[in-house]
Protein backbone atom coordinates (compact mmCIF):
# COMPACT_ATOMS: atom_id res chain seq x y z
CA UNK A 1 0.00 0.00 0.00
CA UNK A 2 1.44 3.67 -0.86
CA UNK A 3 1.56 6.06 1.58
CA UNK A 4 0.20 8.70 -0.03
CA UNK A 5 -3.16 7.16 0.16
CA UNK A 6 -3.05 7.07 3.65
CA UNK A 7 -3.05 10.80 3.76
CA UNK A 8 -5.32 12.86 3.38
CA UNK A 9 -4.68 15.17 0.13
CA UNK A 10 -4.57 18.53 2.22
CA UNK A 11 -1.65 17.15 3.90
CA UNK A 12 0.07 15.65 0.90
CA UNK A 13 3.10 17.80 0.12
CA UNK A 14 2.82 20.10 -2.69
CA UNK A 15 3.92 19.11 -5.45
CA UNK A 16 6.79 21.21 -7.01
CA UNK A 17 5.98 23.67 -9.68
CA UNK A 18 6.26 21.46 -13.33
CA UNK A 19 6.52 18.21 -11.76
CA UNK A 20 2.71 17.90 -10.67
CA UNK A 21 0.94 14.85 -11.99
CA UNK A 22 -2.40 17.05 -14.05
CA UNK A 23 -3.76 13.50 -15.35
CA UNK A 24 -6.73 11.73 -14.09
CA UNK A 25 -5.50 8.60 -15.28
CA UNK A 26 -5.19 6.64 -18.37
CA UNK A 27 -8.42 6.02 -20.38
CA UNK A 28 -9.48 3.36 -21.63
CA UNK A 29 -8.08 3.47 -25.78
CA UNK A 30 -11.66 2.44 -26.66
CA UNK A 31 -14.60 2.01 -24.21
CA UNK A 32 -16.74 0.04 -26.79
CA UNK A 33 -14.32 -2.67 -27.41
CA UNK A 34 -12.84 -2.89 -23.96
CA UNK A 35 -15.74 -2.01 -21.43
CA UNK A 36 -14.48 -1.40 -17.87
CA UNK A 37 -14.89 -3.92 -15.42
CA UNK A 38 -17.01 -4.30 -12.57
CA UNK A 39 -15.06 -4.98 -9.61
CA UNK A 40 -16.33 -8.52 -7.31
CA UNK A 41 -17.64 -7.83 -3.91
CA UNK A 42 -14.35 -8.85 -2.01
CA UNK A 43 -12.81 -6.04 -4.45
CA UNK A 44 -15.34 -3.30 -3.28
CA UNK A 45 -14.49 -4.06 -0.05
CA UNK A 46 -11.12 -3.91 -0.29
CA UNK A 47 -11.21 -0.87 -1.49
CA UNK A 48 -13.23 0.74 1.51
CA UNK A 49 -10.91 -1.02 3.84
CA UNK A 50 -8.14 0.97 2.28
CA UNK A 51 -10.19 4.39 2.51
CA UNK A 52 -11.02 3.81 6.22
CA UNK A 53 -7.60 5.43 7.44
CA UNK A 54 -8.27 8.22 5.37
CA UNK A 55 -12.00 8.89 5.51
CA UNK A 56 -10.85 8.79 9.89
CA UNK A 57 -8.32 11.92 9.15
CA UNK A 58 -10.71 13.32 6.68
CA UNK A 59 -13.57 13.25 9.48
CA UNK A 60 -10.63 15.07 12.09
CA UNK A 61 -9.90 17.76 9.69
CA UNK A 62 -13.28 18.41 8.42
CA UNK A 63 -13.63 19.40 12.23
CA UNK A 64 -10.46 20.96 13.13
CA UNK A 65 -9.22 22.10 9.99
CA UNK A 66 -5.92 20.83 11.15
CA UNK A 67 -4.21 20.22 7.69
CA UNK A 68 -3.93 23.56 7.31
CA UNK A 69 -1.60 23.92 10.31
CA UNK A 70 -0.19 21.04 9.73
CA UNK A 71 1.08 21.65 5.95
CA UNK A 72 2.52 24.94 6.83
CA UNK A 73 4.23 23.82 10.12
CA UNK A 74 5.45 20.22 7.67
CA UNK A 75 6.37 22.13 4.81
CA UNK A 76 7.77 25.22 5.38
CA UNK A 77 10.68 26.46 3.52
CA UNK A 78 13.98 25.91 4.88
CA UNK A 79 16.55 28.37 3.84
CA UNK A 80 19.35 27.30 1.51
CA UNK A 81 22.59 25.77 3.80
CA UNK A 82 20.43 24.38 6.29
CA UNK A 83 22.80 21.65 7.86
CA UNK A 84 22.94 19.16 10.84
CA UNK A 85 23.59 21.42 13.24
CA UNK A 86 19.57 22.81 12.64
CA UNK A 87 18.59 19.77 14.31
CA UNK A 88 19.76 20.45 17.73
CA UNK A 89 17.00 22.07 19.12
CA UNK A 90 15.19 18.95 17.77
CA UNK A 91 17.13 17.01 19.84
CA UNK A 92 16.95 18.80 22.74
CA UNK A 93 13.05 18.54 22.45
CA UNK A 94 13.52 14.70 22.19
CA UNK A 95 15.65 14.40 24.90
CA UNK A 96 12.86 16.34 26.96
CA UNK A 97 10.08 13.70 25.59
CA UNK A 98 12.39 10.94 26.45
CA UNK A 99 12.80 13.05 30.08
CA UNK A 100 9.01 13.05 30.58
CA UNK A 101 8.08 9.85 29.11
CA UNK A 102 10.65 8.17 32.08
CA UNK A 103 9.58 10.55 34.68
CA UNK A 104 6.12 9.62 34.74
CA UNK A 105 7.05 5.78 34.87
CA UNK A 106 9.55 6.26 37.53
CA UNK A 107 7.02 7.86 39.76
CA UNK A 108 4.82 4.96 39.31
CA UNK A 109 7.75 3.22 41.79
CA UNK A 110 9.40 6.23 43.67
CA UNK A 111 8.55 7.51 47.33
CA UNK A 112 9.32 10.87 48.27
CA UNK A 113 9.69 9.97 51.62
CA UNK A 114 12.95 11.13 53.29
CA UNK A 115 13.13 7.37 54.99
CA UNK A 116 11.80 5.19 51.80
CA UNK A 117 13.44 7.45 48.80
CA UNK A 118 16.35 5.43 48.62
CA UNK A 119 15.22 2.18 49.42
CA UNK A 120 12.23 2.67 46.80
CA UNK A 121 15.25 3.72 44.30
CA UNK A 122 17.17 0.90 44.75
CA UNK A 123 13.49 -1.18 44.52
CA UNK A 124 13.32 0.40 40.87
CA UNK A 125 16.80 -0.54 40.23
CA UNK A 126 17.61 -3.68 41.42
CA UNK A 127 14.03 -5.60 41.29
CA UNK A 128 11.48 -3.62 38.60
CA UNK A 129 11.31 -5.15 35.13
CA UNK A 130 14.06 -3.10 33.14
CA UNK A 131 13.70 -0.82 36.23
CA UNK A 132 17.68 0.24 35.94
CA UNK A 133 17.04 0.91 32.34
CA UNK A 134 14.37 3.41 33.06
CA UNK A 135 16.18 5.05 35.57
CA UNK A 136 19.03 5.11 33.69
CA UNK A 137 17.76 6.82 30.98
CA UNK A 138 16.38 9.08 32.67
CA UNK A 139 19.55 9.65 35.31
CA UNK A 140 22.22 10.02 32.11
CA UNK A 141 19.34 11.31 29.94
CA UNK A 142 19.60 14.46 32.16
CA UNK A 143 22.70 15.30 30.94
CA UNK A 144 22.47 14.54 27.78
CA UNK A 145 19.44 17.48 27.64
CA UNK A 146 21.96 19.65 29.09
CA UNK A 147 24.25 19.13 27.41
CA UNK A 148 22.17 19.34 23.64
CA UNK A 149 20.60 22.61 25.13
CA UNK A 150 23.97 24.07 25.36
CA UNK A 151 25.21 23.07 22.08
CA UNK A 152 21.45 24.64 20.32
CA UNK A 153 22.56 27.60 22.36
CA UNK A 154 25.53 27.62 20.61
CA UNK A 155 24.73 26.90 17.19
CA UNK A 156 22.23 30.06 17.58
CA UNK A 157 24.69 32.26 19.22
CA UNK A 158 27.25 31.43 16.34
CA UNK A 159 24.88 31.28 13.49
CA UNK A 160 23.27 34.85 14.51
CA UNK A 161 20.04 33.14 14.62
CA UNK A 162 19.34 35.83 17.61
CA UNK A 163 19.17 38.75 15.55
CA UNK A 164 16.04 40.68 15.14
CA UNK A 165 13.22 39.96 14.78
CA UNK A 166 14.09 36.39 16.83
CA UNK A 167 15.42 37.94 19.90
CA UNK A 168 12.22 37.02 22.02
CA UNK A 169 13.34 33.33 21.24
CA UNK A 170 16.23 33.77 22.80
CA UNK A 171 14.68 34.97 25.32
CA UNK A 172 12.41 32.25 25.72
CA UNK A 173 15.13 29.85 25.12
CA UNK A 174 17.30 31.07 27.88
CA UNK A 175 14.59 30.28 30.25
CA UNK A 176 14.19 27.22 29.15
CA UNK A 177 17.95 26.97 29.56
CA UNK A 178 17.40 27.54 33.55
CA UNK A 179 14.70 25.80 33.94
CA UNK A 180 16.27 22.87 32.50
CA UNK A 181 19.15 23.33 34.99
CA UNK A 182 17.19 23.81 38.19
CA UNK A 183 15.00 21.14 36.45
CA UNK A 184 18.73 19.01 36.71
CA UNK A 185 19.20 20.82 40.18
CA UNK A 186 15.91 19.45 41.58
CA UNK A 187 16.10 15.92 40.47
CA UNK A 188 19.51 15.28 41.77
CA UNK A 189 18.15 15.12 45.52
CA UNK A 190 14.91 12.37 45.03
CA UNK A 191 17.66 9.18 45.12
CA UNK A 192 18.33 10.79 48.46
CA UNK A 193 21.96 8.65 48.74
CA UNK A 194 24.72 10.63 50.08
CA UNK A 195 25.73 11.76 46.72
CA UNK A 196 22.45 13.55 46.63
CA UNK A 197 21.74 14.76 49.95
CA UNK A 198 25.57 16.58 49.88
CA UNK A 199 25.04 17.98 46.78
CA UNK A 200 21.83 19.58 47.25
CA UNK A 201 23.57 20.83 50.73
CA UNK A 202 26.37 22.52 48.93
CA UNK A 203 23.53 23.76 45.93
CA UNK A 204 21.39 25.32 48.75
CA UNK A 205 24.52 27.15 50.15
CA UNK A 206 25.55 28.56 47.15
CA UNK A 207 21.51 29.88 46.90
CA UNK A 208 22.26 31.24 50.12
CA UNK A 209 25.31 33.24 49.83
CA UNK A 210 23.56 35.35 47.35
CA UNK A 211 23.28 38.93 49.70
CA UNK A 212 20.04 39.81 51.41
CA UNK A 213 17.52 37.43 49.75
CA UNK A 214 20.24 34.05 50.01
CA UNK A 215 19.57 33.25 53.24
CA UNK A 216 15.80 33.31 52.61
CA UNK A 217 15.75 31.90 49.32
CA UNK A 218 17.77 28.66 51.00
CA UNK A 219 14.87 28.51 54.00
CA UNK A 220 12.27 28.79 51.13
CA UNK A 221 14.64 25.98 49.17
CA UNK A 222 14.37 23.49 52.24
CA UNK A 223 11.37 24.39 54.22
CA UNK A 224 12.87 25.59 56.85
CA UNK A 225 16.32 25.82 58.23
CA UNK A 226 18.16 22.53 57.66
CA UNK A 227 17.10 19.85 55.23
CA UNK A 228 14.64 18.22 56.56
CA UNK A 229 11.38 15.97 55.56
CA UNK A 230 9.52 18.56 53.57
CA UNK A 231 12.76 19.48 51.17
CA UNK A 232 12.45 16.51 49.64
CA UNK A 233 8.73 16.65 48.72
CA UNK A 234 9.31 20.10 47.77
CA UNK A 235 12.44 19.40 45.20
CA UNK A 236 9.66 16.64 43.84
CA UNK A 237 6.59 18.63 43.61
CA UNK A 238 8.97 21.74 41.76
CA UNK A 239 10.54 18.86 40.08
CA UNK A 240 7.83 16.82 38.59
CA UNK A 241 4.78 19.27 38.56
CA UNK A 242 5.54 22.71 38.50
CA UNK A 243 8.56 22.63 36.30
CA UNK A 244 7.65 20.60 33.66
CA UNK A 245 4.30 22.55 32.88
CA UNK A 246 6.10 25.34 32.64
CA UNK A 247 9.08 23.89 30.41
CA UNK A 248 5.99 22.49 28.05
CA UNK A 249 4.11 25.56 27.77
CA UNK A 250 7.75 27.99 26.64
CA UNK A 251 8.67 24.44 24.12
CA UNK A 252 4.92 25.56 22.44
CA UNK A 253 6.08 29.37 22.58
CA UNK A 254 9.11 28.41 21.02
CA UNK A 255 8.18 26.36 18.53
CA UNK A 256 5.35 28.71 17.88
CA UNK A 257 7.68 31.46 17.12
CA UNK A 258 10.18 29.12 14.60
CA UNK A 259 7.11 28.05 12.65
CA UNK A 260 6.14 32.12 12.99
CA UNK A 261 9.50 33.44 11.93
CA UNK A 262 11.41 30.88 9.90
CA UNK A 263 14.94 29.80 10.51
CA UNK A 264 18.04 31.61 9.41
CA UNK A 265 20.56 30.96 6.95
CA UNK A 266 24.32 30.02 8.32
CA UNK A 267 25.99 33.40 7.93
CA UNK A 268 28.64 31.96 5.41
CA UNK A 269 25.59 31.72 2.77
CA UNK A 270 25.23 35.00 1.05
CA UNK A 271 21.70 36.14 0.43
CA UNK A 272 21.56 35.25 -3.87
CA UNK A 273 21.03 38.53 -5.99
CA UNK A 274 18.06 38.88 -7.76
CA UNK A 275 18.55 37.91 -11.49
CA UNK A 276 17.67 39.91 -14.13
CA UNK A 277 15.82 39.08 -17.01
CA UNK A 278 18.88 39.76 -19.62
CA UNK A 279 22.46 40.09 -18.75
CA UNK A 280 23.91 43.87 -18.67
CA UNK A 281 27.21 43.84 -20.19
CA UNK A 282 29.47 46.68 -21.30
CA UNK A 283 27.05 49.34 -19.48
CA UNK A 284 30.46 51.04 -18.04
CA UNK A 285 32.94 49.62 -20.04
CA UNK A 286 36.06 51.34 -18.23
CA UNK A 287 35.11 50.27 -14.46
CA UNK A 288 35.94 46.76 -15.23
CA UNK A 289 39.56 47.96 -16.30
CA UNK A 290 39.55 50.36 -13.20
CA UNK A 291 39.97 46.95 -10.44
CA UNK A 292 36.77 47.53 -9.61
CA UNK A 293 35.05 44.01 -8.76
CA UNK A 294 33.82 41.97 -11.79
CA UNK A 295 29.83 41.65 -12.46
CA UNK A 296 28.65 37.86 -10.37
CA UNK B 1 1.34 69.73 2.57
CA UNK B 2 -2.11 71.72 2.86
CA UNK B 3 -3.64 71.58 -0.36
CA UNK B 4 -6.90 72.28 -2.15
CA UNK B 5 -7.58 68.92 -1.98
CA UNK B 6 -6.92 68.79 2.12
CA UNK B 7 -9.22 71.43 2.70
CA UNK B 8 -12.25 69.95 0.33
CA UNK B 9 -11.41 66.84 2.36
CA UNK B 10 -11.55 68.76 5.99
CA UNK B 11 -7.78 67.66 7.19
CA UNK B 12 -8.74 70.62 9.51
CA UNK B 13 -11.75 69.78 11.14
CA UNK B 14 -10.94 72.48 14.22
CA UNK B 15 -12.65 75.15 11.58
CA UNK B 16 -15.62 73.19 11.49
CA UNK B 17 -18.11 72.17 13.92
CA UNK B 18 -17.93 68.81 15.32
CA UNK B 19 -20.45 66.49 14.49
CA UNK B 20 -21.77 64.70 18.18
CA UNK B 21 -20.75 61.11 18.11
CA UNK B 22 -23.16 58.57 18.28
CA UNK B 23 -24.18 57.24 21.60
CA UNK B 24 -22.16 53.86 22.20
CA UNK B 25 -24.61 50.99 23.06
CA UNK B 26 -26.75 50.53 26.31
CA UNK B 27 -25.33 54.21 26.57
CA UNK B 28 -27.64 56.91 28.70
CA UNK B 29 -27.04 60.78 28.86
CA UNK B 30 -25.26 61.47 32.29
CA UNK B 31 -23.34 58.60 32.87
CA UNK B 32 -19.57 58.33 33.20
CA UNK B 33 -19.63 54.63 32.23
CA UNK B 34 -21.36 53.04 29.84
CA UNK B 35 -23.17 49.52 31.03
CA UNK B 36 -20.32 47.31 28.42
CA UNK B 37 -17.44 49.14 30.14
CA UNK B 38 -19.27 48.72 33.56
CA UNK B 39 -19.65 45.08 33.28
CA UNK B 40 -16.17 44.35 31.54
CA UNK B 41 -14.37 46.10 34.68
CA UNK B 42 -16.74 43.83 37.04
CA UNK B 43 -15.94 40.78 35.43
CA UNK B 44 -11.92 41.43 35.51
CA UNK B 45 -11.87 42.86 38.79
CA UNK B 46 -14.28 39.26 40.28
CA UNK B 47 -11.87 37.35 38.30
CA UNK B 48 -8.95 38.79 39.81
CA UNK B 49 -10.17 38.51 42.88
CA UNK B 50 -11.08 34.72 42.40
CA UNK B 51 -7.31 34.32 41.27
CA UNK B 52 -6.02 36.25 44.18
CA UNK B 53 -8.41 34.06 46.62
CA UNK B 54 -6.42 30.57 44.63
CA UNK B 55 -2.85 31.99 44.29
CA UNK B 56 -2.25 34.04 47.29
CA UNK B 57 -2.95 31.81 50.08
CA UNK B 58 -1.08 28.62 47.69
CA UNK B 59 1.84 30.90 48.18
CA UNK B 60 1.56 31.81 51.43
CA UNK B 61 1.72 27.77 52.20
CA UNK B 62 4.64 27.26 49.96
CA UNK B 63 6.67 30.43 51.71
CA UNK B 64 5.50 30.01 54.96
CA UNK B 65 8.66 27.88 56.32
CA UNK B 66 10.91 30.49 56.04
CA UNK B 67 8.82 32.54 59.31
CA UNK B 68 8.41 29.13 60.65
CA UNK B 69 10.62 28.52 63.94
CA UNK B 70 10.73 24.94 65.33
CA UNK B 71 10.86 23.94 68.66
CA UNK B 72 13.91 23.85 70.88
CA UNK B 73 15.37 20.98 71.32
CA UNK B 74 18.32 19.38 73.37
CA UNK B 75 19.74 16.17 73.27
CA UNK B 76 22.09 14.48 75.77
CA UNK B 77 25.00 13.41 74.25
CA UNK B 78 27.12 12.02 77.47
CA UNK B 79 28.08 12.52 80.91
CA UNK B 80 30.68 15.80 81.62
CA UNK B 81 33.12 13.15 82.54
CA UNK B 82 34.21 11.85 79.18
CA UNK B 83 34.98 15.12 77.93
CA UNK B 84 38.11 17.11 78.66
CA UNK B 85 39.64 20.33 77.59
CA UNK B 86 42.73 19.79 75.27
CA UNK B 87 41.34 17.22 72.55
CA UNK B 88 37.71 16.45 70.98
CA UNK B 89 35.24 14.12 71.62
CA UNK B 90 32.94 13.75 68.20
CA UNK B 91 29.23 13.29 69.28
CA UNK B 92 26.48 12.78 66.43
CA UNK B 93 22.94 14.06 67.80
CA UNK B 94 19.76 14.46 65.72
CA UNK B 95 19.10 18.22 64.65
CA UNK B 96 16.11 17.86 62.44
CA UNK B 97 13.81 15.43 63.42
CA UNK B 98 11.15 13.00 61.50
CA UNK B 99 13.91 12.40 58.79
CA UNK B 100 16.11 9.55 60.21
CA UNK B 101 19.68 9.40 60.12
CA UNK B 102 19.53 12.25 57.54
CA UNK B 103 18.32 14.56 60.41
CA UNK B 104 21.64 14.11 62.21
CA UNK B 105 24.79 16.01 62.39
CA UNK B 106 27.89 15.42 64.24
CA UNK B 107 29.74 18.35 66.91
CA UNK B 108 33.30 18.28 68.32
CA UNK B 109 32.64 18.57 72.16
CA UNK B 110 35.28 19.56 74.19
CA UNK B 111 35.45 21.23 78.15
CA UNK B 112 36.21 25.15 78.11
CA UNK B 113 39.96 26.43 78.45
CA UNK B 114 41.89 28.69 80.66
CA UNK B 115 43.98 29.22 77.72
CA UNK B 116 41.49 30.61 75.73
CA UNK B 117 39.84 32.18 78.32
CA UNK B 118 37.02 29.88 79.14
CA UNK B 119 35.52 28.35 82.08
CA UNK B 120 36.43 24.93 83.05
CA UNK B 121 33.12 24.32 84.14
CA UNK B 122 31.72 24.96 80.46
CA UNK B 123 30.94 22.68 77.74
CA UNK B 124 32.31 23.64 73.86
CA UNK B 125 30.45 22.00 71.03
CA UNK B 126 31.67 22.88 67.52
CA UNK B 127 29.32 21.93 64.70
CA UNK B 128 31.40 19.75 62.04
CA UNK B 129 29.34 21.72 58.78
CA UNK B 130 31.87 23.14 56.75
CA UNK B 131 31.49 27.46 56.83
CA UNK B 132 32.42 27.05 53.01
CA UNK B 133 29.37 24.90 51.36
CA UNK B 134 28.45 22.68 54.66
CA UNK B 135 30.76 19.99 53.43
CA UNK B 136 31.52 17.70 56.81
CA UNK B 137 34.89 18.51 58.39
CA UNK B 138 36.67 16.45 60.81
CA UNK B 139 38.86 17.33 63.36
CA UNK B 140 43.05 15.80 62.61
CA UNK B 141 44.06 14.94 66.37
CA UNK B 142 47.56 14.68 64.86
CA UNK B 143 47.37 18.74 63.24
CA UNK B 144 44.98 19.98 65.85
CA UNK B 145 43.14 21.67 63.15
CA UNK B 146 39.77 21.05 61.48
CA UNK B 147 40.23 19.74 58.29
CA UNK B 148 37.47 19.77 55.35
CA UNK B 149 37.54 17.16 52.28
CA UNK B 150 35.51 18.94 50.01
CA UNK B 151 37.53 21.86 48.97
CA UNK B 152 40.41 22.38 51.67
CA UNK B 153 39.24 24.38 54.12
CA UNK B 154 41.61 24.85 57.11
CA UNK B 155 40.41 25.51 60.40
CA UNK B 156 42.32 25.40 63.92
CA UNK B 157 41.06 24.17 67.51
CA UNK B 158 39.06 26.43 68.39
CA UNK B 159 37.39 26.60 64.78
CA UNK B 160 38.57 29.90 63.63
CA UNK B 161 39.34 29.97 59.98
CA UNK B 162 43.18 29.07 58.70
CA UNK B 163 43.19 28.67 55.45
CA UNK B 164 40.76 27.60 52.30
CA UNK B 165 37.25 28.97 50.81
CA UNK B 166 35.74 29.35 54.22
CA UNK B 167 34.01 32.73 55.15
CA UNK B 168 33.93 32.60 58.61
CA UNK B 169 34.89 29.87 61.92
CA UNK B 170 32.93 26.58 62.58
CA UNK B 171 28.92 27.28 64.43
CA UNK B 172 29.24 25.94 67.24
CA UNK B 173 26.06 24.60 69.39
CA UNK B 174 24.69 25.71 72.51
CA UNK B 175 25.33 23.48 75.50
CA UNK B 176 24.32 23.00 79.59
CA UNK B 177 25.34 20.30 82.19
CA UNK B 178 22.05 18.85 83.78
CA UNK B 179 22.78 16.15 85.99
CA UNK B 180 25.78 15.65 84.74
CA UNK B 181 24.82 15.25 81.70
CA UNK B 182 26.42 17.53 78.85
CA UNK B 183 23.49 18.45 76.73
CA UNK B 184 23.70 20.25 73.46
CA UNK B 185 21.20 22.61 71.92
CA UNK B 186 20.47 25.12 68.69
CA UNK B 187 22.72 26.02 66.53
CA UNK B 188 24.78 29.58 66.39
CA UNK B 189 27.40 31.35 63.78
CA UNK B 190 30.23 32.64 65.17
CA UNK B 191 32.00 36.10 63.87
CA UNK B 192 36.05 35.86 63.01
CA UNK B 193 36.34 36.99 67.11
CA UNK B 194 34.16 33.68 68.12
CA UNK B 195 31.21 36.27 69.33
CA UNK B 196 28.25 34.54 68.83
CA UNK B 197 25.81 35.65 66.18
CA UNK B 198 22.12 33.66 65.03
CA UNK B 199 22.38 30.80 62.76
CA UNK B 200 23.81 31.35 59.37
CA UNK B 201 24.11 29.27 56.41
CA UNK B 202 27.29 28.13 55.10
CA UNK B 203 28.95 30.64 52.70
CA UNK B 204 27.52 33.77 54.54
CA UNK B 205 30.09 36.37 56.22
CA UNK B 206 29.17 37.35 59.96
CA UNK B 207 29.99 39.86 61.67
CA UNK B 208 29.96 43.88 61.15
CA UNK B 209 28.21 45.58 57.38
CA UNK B 210 27.62 41.25 56.61
CA UNK B 211 25.07 41.12 59.49
CA UNK B 212 22.67 43.31 57.14
CA UNK B 213 23.52 41.90 53.77
CA UNK B 214 23.21 38.37 55.24
CA UNK B 215 19.90 39.15 57.36
CA UNK B 216 19.47 36.79 60.37
CA UNK B 217 16.42 34.17 59.15
CA UNK B 218 13.42 34.21 61.11
CA UNK B 219 13.40 30.46 61.34
CA UNK B 220 16.88 30.29 63.57
CA UNK B 221 17.24 30.98 67.27
CA UNK B 222 18.75 33.81 68.86
CA UNK B 223 22.76 33.25 70.09
CA UNK B 224 23.17 32.62 73.32
CA UNK B 225 23.41 35.64 75.51
CA UNK B 226 27.40 36.60 76.84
Amino acid sequence: MKLDSLIPSPLRKPAKPGEGNGAKGQAPADLKTAPPERPSHTEKLVDKAKEAPVDVLAWVDQRTAASGFLTGMLFRKVPKGTNWFYTLGSATLFAFIVQAVTGVFLAMFYTPSTTQAYASISHINNEVFLGAFVHGMHKWGSSVMVILIFLHMGRTFFFGAYKYPRELNWVIGVVLLILTMTMAFTGYLLPFDQRSFWASVVGININGTGPVIGPYLSDFLRAGPELGATTLSRFYAIHMLLLPGAIIALIGAHMYLVVKLGTTAPPWVRAEKPKLAAPVTKLDAGAEGNGAAPPR
Amino acid sequence: MADEADKQNGAETSSRPERAKPDPPGYFEGESMTRRRAFTVAAQGLGGIAGAAIVLPAVGFAVAPIFHRGKERWEVVGPVDDFVADTYRQVVFTETEGIGDAGKTTAYVRKGSKQFGESPNEVVAVSNRCAHLGCPVSYVEAAGNFICPCHGGVYDFQGKRLGGPPVRPLDQFQTRIRNGQVEVGPRYSVTSQLEPVRARDPGEFTGGIWEYLYPPRPSTFPPPSG
